[in-house]
């Protein structure tokens, strides 16, 4: 499981909060305004086990949530939730892949150093054989007024 | 009984003669015949495999998912160290600086190869550009692209960065890149149809052993590879999820 947050890890002021994910644990996060760009022309992958353990990463992920491959591999993807995400957009993500269909969405996640960067996430299920065997999701870049839309209707979702 | 190959119609004009000569050296090797059938646009590539004419293809990995879950084909192997990329170029005088600094109306060159076009929408979608407020420019092929960059008739185009990296000095000059992409895990693949799947182990085998053939070695260099390297299963399965979600 995930071990709360680290003020050694943090980079730049930070506030506190506490997460309650939805297997009713929960985990002390650090986090800053400090805003990761994302970077042009990348793509950041990773996939999960059926519920929702990583189990593959590229290198662009492990670049920027800052965690490295062997603290991310079987931890559960919940590990970049950031404060400001709203559950519901979770739950949309989880009920929409779990019908086995694809899910998109923008998400704001959190690095190990507590800052931030955004995201264009697409979820779908990985179907081998005619069975779920994980999720993948692949993000890119967002534009800048998608982003400016979500920091204006998230706040209202919590 | 005789075979059909076909390339990606996004094969490098530079590169036909080196597609006839590996026929050659694989009907020999595998001791099937096998005829090699280029087709120019993907209209007709997608007919004829449509009509099951086809048992071994160069394939774009646009047309992975189709050939493996529509048409039963599997993966044989893979250019080794070679993937897909593209790249959004400008004029070199072009004041734009940032993809974000694109605004609606903007005139995209590209051409029809179906993957390099993907990667160069989603290269644009930061500045809220899709295809419905674009000005799409089709062209025949790179070079061409290129040109419309250089004469003004294009704001930015999508070029496949291999290609663009074989534009002359003098054309790269006049260009500049905008954002190349880093995904490194979408490739054209060598397939094979159900008609000659049982063979699939020995053909994988032939290939694998290219490089360090006499001849083979020189073959592939006429397309401009090193070596062939085996795709898993799961490694296709993987690269058609992937272009599923970019294909949203
Ligand atoms: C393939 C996949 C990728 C995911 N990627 C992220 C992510 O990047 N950031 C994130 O906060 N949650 C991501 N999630 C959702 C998490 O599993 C989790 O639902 C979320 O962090 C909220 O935590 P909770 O559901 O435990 O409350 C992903 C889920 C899947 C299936």
């Amino acid at each position: 499981m995930i071990v709360d947050m680290k003020p050694e890890d943090i980079v730049g002021e930070y506030q506190e909060a506490t997460l309650t994910y939805c297997d009713g644990k929960s985990r002390k996060v650090l986090y800053t305004q400090l805003e990761t760009p994302y970077p042009d022309g990348k793509l950041i992958v990773s996939t999960t086990t059926p519920d929702g353990i990583i189990s593959h990463v590229n290198r662009a992920f492990v670049e920027m949530s800052g965690y490295t491959e062997a603290e991310l591999l079987g931890a559960p993807h919940c590990i970049l939730r950031h404060p400001d995400m709203p559950a519901a957009a979770f739950k949309d993500l989880w009920d929409t892949v779990l019908r086995g269909e694809k899910w998109q969405g923008f998400v704001k996640n959190l690095r190990k150093d507590g800052g931030y960067y955004w995201v264009k996430a697409t979820v779908i299920p990985n179907v081998r054989g005619g069975k779920v065997v994980g999720f993948t999701s692949v993000r890119r870049k967002p534009s800048r007024s998608k982003v400016d839309e979500c920091i204006a209707l998230y706040p209202t979702l919590i | 009984m005789s075979y059909m190959f076909t390339v990606s119609p996004d094969f490098a004009p530079d590169r036909l003669s080196g597609w006839y000569i590996f026929n050659t050296w694989l009907q020999k090797q595998s001791a099937e015949a096998i005829h090699l059938e280029m087709y120019n646009h993907y209209h007709d590539l997608h007919q004829a495999i449509a009509a099951d004419k086809i048992d071994l293809i160069y394939a774009n990995p646009f047309d992975a998912a189709m050939l493996v879950r529509e048409k039963g084909f599997l993966p044989l192997v893979r250019a080794k160290g070679e993937s897909d990329e593209a790249i959004i170029a400008v004029n070199a005088d072009s004041n734009i600086n940032d993809v974000a600094d694109l605004k609606p109306n903007t005139r995209v060159a590209f051409t029809d190869d179906p993957d390099v076009r993907l990667m160069g929408m989603i290269m644009l979608e930061p500045a809220d550009l899709h295809a419905g407020n674009i000005v799409p420019l089709l062209s025949d092929n790179h070079v061409l692209v290129a040109k419309h960059l250089l004469k003004g008739e294009a704001d930015v185009g999508i070029i496949l960065a291999e290609a663009y990296d074989n534009l002359s000095g003098m054309i790269k000059k006049q260009l500049r890149i905008l954002v190349r992409s880093q995904i490194s895990v979408i490739y054209h693949s060598l397939m094979i149809g159900p008609r000659l799947q049982s063979r699939r182990d020995d053909f994988q085998k032939i290939l694998l052993e290219m490089d360090r053939d006499e001849k083979g070695g020189g073959v592939l260099n006429a397309l401009g590879f090193s070596a062939w390297q085996r795709i898993e299963d799961e490694e296709m399965e993987f690269m058609i999820d992937l272009m599923d979600t970019l294909n949203t």
